[in-house]
């Protein structure tokens, strides 16, 4: 068994070609976590380009509906990019040009990492291709514009159920083909070891904020962490540095789709069992045979039928606790505060809210919730238009994004 | 059941003829579980030495377009894991040796010592595993040592002296060198990479080395066959029996194999 184990889940499931590029890949990381030059490049990015560190906000009115608790949300919507993916992104697009790499590929589901990564290689002057599938191209069309904006080239994906697995895919199969110059900038805390940890210490500043400045604002810990959870890094982002407050709860919320009974969901702890998909043995959705079930979600985030294996390793150890929202539970809390805050969430996010406003309502008045708002909703205007009927019947036809 | 002859055995049996063996793949249930086993058999007719008996996968990301559409669609058809053993029973009565090659997790799904059982019961001779390196491969190590079961792990042209030391070490049978960095798939030229493999691969194991990916013609096959112990053609067998009424298919396939198998006879 190697390194890169969380209890009995992680490891690295792939072809041989790949080990001299982990292996490479987990030196230089290990590396530049000691190397106050590259830890100073990327503060001075954090700081100057990202807009870190993202503030915290406290949400009254949205916590009328969450049983009265107080609500603090972790505002990684206002980084650069739009979302968290930001953190990550940049770091391993610095570990590319230290390892002499020229070309960075992504995988994209809701187009949020797609985008970032398109960001970082226009910052640092490296050739940037983005796998999206196609049905996440086409309800996500504004990110893909964002994308080619940035000079990024990106491909539609069409096999499997033309989501965010089949770009990983597909991704795998261009970095083995590739590798020699090519990173393959893995956008979540899943793929083989090293990308779980290091995409997990290249988020964990998220937490590492949220705690002190919450002691600043409440004076004290917050009762629950809660974030959504698709291949969860913004989770983990934010969990990791409460992992030792033992009298602080933490909360994954999945996709619960149309509902478990539906078969159509991403809640993989709900129904699942542990196997390996994409370098790693974690929670999988999956046949008799250990065929993949397609996940479904109205996020593109979140649809993805496995999870990232730290979170299998705090769930089955008891030490984090995972539920899920509903489409219809999410995009009613995304509706929530965008009506109550005037702050339009990710449904990603959204599903994070839906959660709170469980989690609030039995915890009581006394509580204290934390809450990481992992993206902001520009992406998804077409998406929520079309739930809540706000288009005339044209523009609903339309598909792409005004 | 008679006494089942090895992958080992097979290859040091073509090498006193002084040539390489054929190693033909193709996927169960493509285009359907009937006339898959039946162009498995006439694999062994026209004189593929070894059969690599492929398990339809829904994420087969060692696999370039050609498999990947062929194991979709078989897929979509019903092809079920266990349909394996049905090919590999019928491999072994045609003469061949079957090695099975899958992604892990449908063996992890089955239970490994499970599934290697229910291979020894039906012929098989062992396993070819893409995805799975021998640093975790302990349970499967440890359920072939008591089957006999062979076991082939890869090797790539990235591969250092140090990682092949390990996974030649871990390898029973013979040892897949993959020609190229990328997935399976024709290629016009096998390329010099192929070659370094093989005699970085020979420096530190007495295990046959066989070559695959990217071969798909005769020509190709005695070029490879002139190095290596084994030549290892998949992809170009597939498209044989793509999009084509079954017989027509299958003569097709026929036709492929022995142009292969003259191949491997004419490199040295």
């Amino acid at each position: 068994m190697t390194d890169g184990r969380f209890g009995a889940f992680g490891g690295r499931y792939v072809p041989e070609a790949l080990i001299p590029a982990l292996e490479q890949l987990d030196e230089a990381r290990s590396k530049a976590m000691l190397d106050p030059g590259f830890l100073g490049e990327l503060d001075r990015l954090h700081r100057t380009y990202t807009g870190r560190p993202s503030i915290v906000t406290e949400v009254p009115r949205f916590a009328e509906h969450c049983g009265g608790a107080r609500v603090v949300l972790k505002r990684e919507d206002l980084n650069h990019t739009g979302s968290h993916k930001i953190n990550n992104v940049l770091a391993q697009a610095l570990l590319t040009q230290r390892m002499g790499k020229s070309r960075v590929i992504a995988e994209t589901g809701a187009g949020q990492h797609g985008v970032a990564t398109a960001t970082a290689a226009a910052l640092l002057g490296l050739d940037c291709r983005v796998y999206m599938g196609r049905v996440d191209t086409e309800r996500q069309a504004l990110n893909v514009a964002r994308m080619r904006m940035l000079g990024a080239e990106v491909v539609p994906v069409s096999t499997g159920s033309a989501t965010l697995k089949d770009a990983i895919n597909e991704a795998l199969r261009d970095w083995v083909t590739n590798v020699g110059t090519t990173h393959y900038l893995l956008g979540t805390v899943t793929g083989p070891h090293p990308f779980p940890e290091m995409v997990r210490d290249f988020h964990r500043i998220i937490g590492v904020e949220a705690r002190g400045q919450i002691l600043d604002l409440a004076g004290r810990l917050p009762d629950a962490v809660i974030a959504c959870v698709g291949g969860g890094s913004n989770a983990m982002g934010i969990f990791h540095r409460f992992i030792d407050d033992e009298g602080v709860r933490l909360v994954g919320v999945e996709a619960g789709g149309e509902g478990i009974a539906s078969g159509r969901h991403a809640a993989r702890f709900a129904s699942s069992s542990p196997g390996v998909l994409h370098g790693t043995f974690s929670y999988l959705m999956q046949d008799d045979d250990g065929q993949t079930i397609e996940s479904h979600s109205i996020s593109a985030g979140l649809d993805y039928p496995s999870v990232g294996p730290e979170h299998s390793y705090l769930r089955d150890s008891g030490r984090a606790e995972y539920r899920y929202a509903t489409d219809e539970q999410a995009m009613r809390a995304f509706e929530l505060l965008c009506r109550t805050e005037g702050i339009i969430p990710a449904i990603e996010s959204a599903h994070a809210l839906a959660g709170a406003m469980e989690v609030g309502s039995e915890l009581g008045p006394e509580s204290l919730l934390l809450v990481n708002l992992s993206g902001r909703g520009d992406k998804d205007v077409h998406t929520a238009a079309r739930w809540f009927g706000l288009l005339d019947d044209a523009a609903a036809d339309g598909g792409g994004d005004a | 059941m008679t006494q089942t002859v090895g992958a080992e055995a097979v290859i040091a049996r073509c090498r006193a003829e002084n040539r390489a063996a054929l190693v033909a793949y193709l996927p169960v249930g493509f285009p359907d579980l009937k006339t898959s086993v039946r162009a498995m058999e006439i694999l062994v007719e026209a004189g593929a030495d070894i059969i690599e008996v492929g398990v339809p996968y829904s994420d087969p990301l060692m696999d370039g377009p050609v498999i990947q559409r062929a194991v979709a669609l078989a897929l979509e058809r019903g092809s079920r894991v266990a349909d394996v053993f049905t090919a590999t029973e019928a491999v072994r009565a045609a003469g061949a040796p079957p090695l099975v090659m899958l992604y892990w997790n449908l063996v992890l799904r089955a239970g490994v010592d499970r599934f290697a059982d229910r291979l020894v019961a039906s012929g098989g001779g062992g396993l070819i595993t893409p995805d799975l390196i021998p640093d975790e491969a302990a349970e499967w190590i440890a359920a072939s040592d008591r089957t006999g079961l062979d076991r082939v792990f890869l090797v790539a042209p990235s591969s250092t002296t140090e990682r092949l030391q390990r996974v030649t070490r871990a390898c029973r049978g013979f040892v897949y060198a993959a020609s190229t960095m990328g997935v399976t798939g024709a290629r016009s030229s096998v390329g010099s990479a192929a070659r370094d493999l093989v005699e970085r691969t020979r420096a530190v194991t007495d295990l046959p080395v066989c070559v695959g990916l990217g071969v798909s013609t005769g020509e190709q096959a005695a070029e490879v066959g002139s190095f290596a112990d084994g030549v290892i053609v998949g992809s170009a067998l597939v498209a044989a029996l793509t999009d084509r009424e079954p017989e027509e298919g299958l003569a097709a396939l026929r036709t492929l194999t022995e142009e292969l198998a003259q191949g491997v006879r004419t490199g040295r």
